[in-house]
């Protein structure tokens, strides 16, 4: 349930939670999962995001969040700036992304070799739903510190992954599979854990012979 | 603690004598797990930011992303020798348009309980502060507005995009009366009268922002939102009772909402937005910034 805190805040950029701080929280997402400022940045815009992305500021939230500043802070609404003097390009893209909500982002980040994509939703009152990380389904509040993980889909991989998060106290809180390819037997776990976990958790689990790749983005 | 109504909270504490604020904050805490001090706390500092922002934004104009509005803040202020509705009321109207420009321009504000809405609590709470009302009673004002609005968002909704601005402006107001009105020493049935009163007095509102931006009406509304709050907080205080209880009006502003066609809640389809001079101020807007 819902805090009183939610109703009487939070403090915010305006002008708009669902088109200016919810922005900003999907463009902070991915600014946890590639872990630093990209060099470069494409924001795929749909929807309402596409018609009024001046006029509600979404443009500079979306730049703000990628640069890695706070939601509160009033230099959100110098971010192009900020963007320019830190080196981050980015662009402006329409997209018609079919029968998602209204207010979605893509987001494509480019850093040295590794690129990502991001999709993302705000809701309303600031909430938002990521709902692709590279291409993976997903649906994440950005409120819990979150694995990413690409395993091999045979028997006893999920319980090593499980085993493995625990040893160290740390808790699931939602578990989410994916079957990437039955023929190459591929697949993908999304984890939100109740707490931040260590390196060594992650260095335990990329040591698994099950798992493929391992990615940690942490909460908004 | 299962509380989907503002009349169990008023009662609980009528009935023990405990502080409606502090039957708030136990219900918060059976909640949610939230340490009173901590919400105690937290609600101080949101004030602190309301406090900050309009000082620093006092008197200023705002350069704000559509550019429809931005001046009228500082306009205000210079006229406030010359009011007539009283210098409380039209300070707190000022406050309210200061903030809600400065939202509009990309300002840190409070979004208590929407961005939108988010220049009505300061206008009451810091025209209290100017009277003399001491800090920690706004504070303890403050939590009571959030169990108003928590009451609202179960029963009813917060959202322009669902119930209109009857749910932003309106539930802001109503957060607001009822802040004035424990703040300054009312009973608790006093504080749900005046927010009763004073959301049936925005039932209907429709959310029809210029071009779907938070600029006009919205900033205005703000305005109105604080005077409003204060006048049926000083209503409720005299006496006055609302004859339909504040639980059921929220009942009702849902159900308003619900049947709203959907031009009315923030699309900037109909009402103000469906104006000639609105649809040639779009145009022009979007003429310069299309993708």
């Amino acid at each position: 349930m819902s805090s009183i805190l939610e109703i009487i805040g939070p403090s915010m950029i305006g002008p708009s939670s669902s088109h200016t701080l919810g922005a900003m929280r999907i463009s902070r997402f991915a600014y946890n999962l590639v872990g630093s400022i990209p060099q470069k940045v494409i924001f795929y815009l749909h929807g309402s995001f596409q018609d009024t992305y001046i006029g509600h500021g979404t443009w500079l939230a979306l730049i703000a969040g990628l640069c890695g500043i706070k939601t509160d802070e009033p230099r959100v609404s110098k971010a192009n700036e900020i963007a320019k003097n830190l080196g981050m390009e980015y662009e402006f893209e329409p997209i018609d992304l079919g029968n998602v909500h209204p207010n979605t982002v893509k987001i494509v980040t480019y850093k040295d070799n590794a690129h990502h994509e991001i999709i993302g939703s705000s809701i309303g009152a600031g909430r938002i739903v990521i709902t692709s990380i590279d291409s993976v389904g997903c649906e994440l509040n950005g409120e819990y510190p979150t694995l990413l993980i690409e395993n091999e889909d045979i028997p006893g991989a999920l319980s090593s992954i499980i085993r493995t998060i625990s040893i160290n106290g740390t808790n699931i809180a939602r578990l989410n599979l994916n079957r990437a390819s039955k023929y190459l037997k591929l697949a993908s776990a999304v984890i939100e854990l109740d707490n931040e976990v260590p390196n060594s958790t992650i260095k335990s689990l990329k040591m698994l012979d099950v798992v493929k790749s391992v990615m940690y983005v942490k909460p908004i | 603690m299962n509380v989907n109504s503002f009349s169990e909270l008023v009662e609980i504490s009528e009935k023990t004598g405990v502080p409606l604020d502090k039957v708030v904050l136990h219900w918060e805490m059976l909640d949610t797990g939230n340490a009173p001090e901590k919400i105690v706390e937290e609600a101080s500092k949101l004030l602190a930011i309301m406090e900050e922002e309009y000082e620093s934004k006092k008197g200023k104009t705002f350069k704000t992303l559509v550019g429809l509005t931005g001046t009228n803040s500082k306009k205000m202020l210079e006229y406030l020798p010359n009011t007539i509705i009283g210098e409380n009321a039209f300070t707190a109207a000022t406050i309210a348009i200061t903030m809600a420009e400065s939202n509009a321009a990309m300002g840190k504000i409070v979004a208590c309980p929407t961005a939108g809405a988010s220049g009505v609590m300061p206008g009451v709470l810091l025209t209290l502060e100017k009277l003399g009302v001491e800090r920690q009673k706004l504070v303890s004002g403050l939590i009571v507005a959030g169990a108003i609005g928590k009451i609202i968002s179960k029963r009813a909704s917060l959202s322009g995009a669902e119930s209109g601005c009857q749910a932003e402006i309106g539930s802001a107001t109503a957060m607001a009366a009822g802040a004035a009105t424990h703040a300054t020493g009312g009973t608790p049935t006093q504080v749900a009268n005046a927010a009763a009163l004073s959301l049936k007095s925005l039932m209907g509102l429709v959310c029809d922002p210029v071009g779907g931006f938070v600029e006009v009406p919205c900033v205005k509304r703000n305005a109105s939102g604080a005077v409003i709050a204060l006048l049926f907080s000083d209503i409720a205080k005299a006496g006055v009772e609302s004859v339909v209880p504040f639980d059921e009006v929220v009942d009702a502003m849902g159900k308003v909402g619900r049947s709203m066609p959907e031009s009315l809640r923030e699309t900037g389809k109909g009402g103000i937005a469906d104006t000639p001079t609105a649809k040639k101020i779009v145009q022009d807007f979007s003429n310069k910034f299309k993708l």
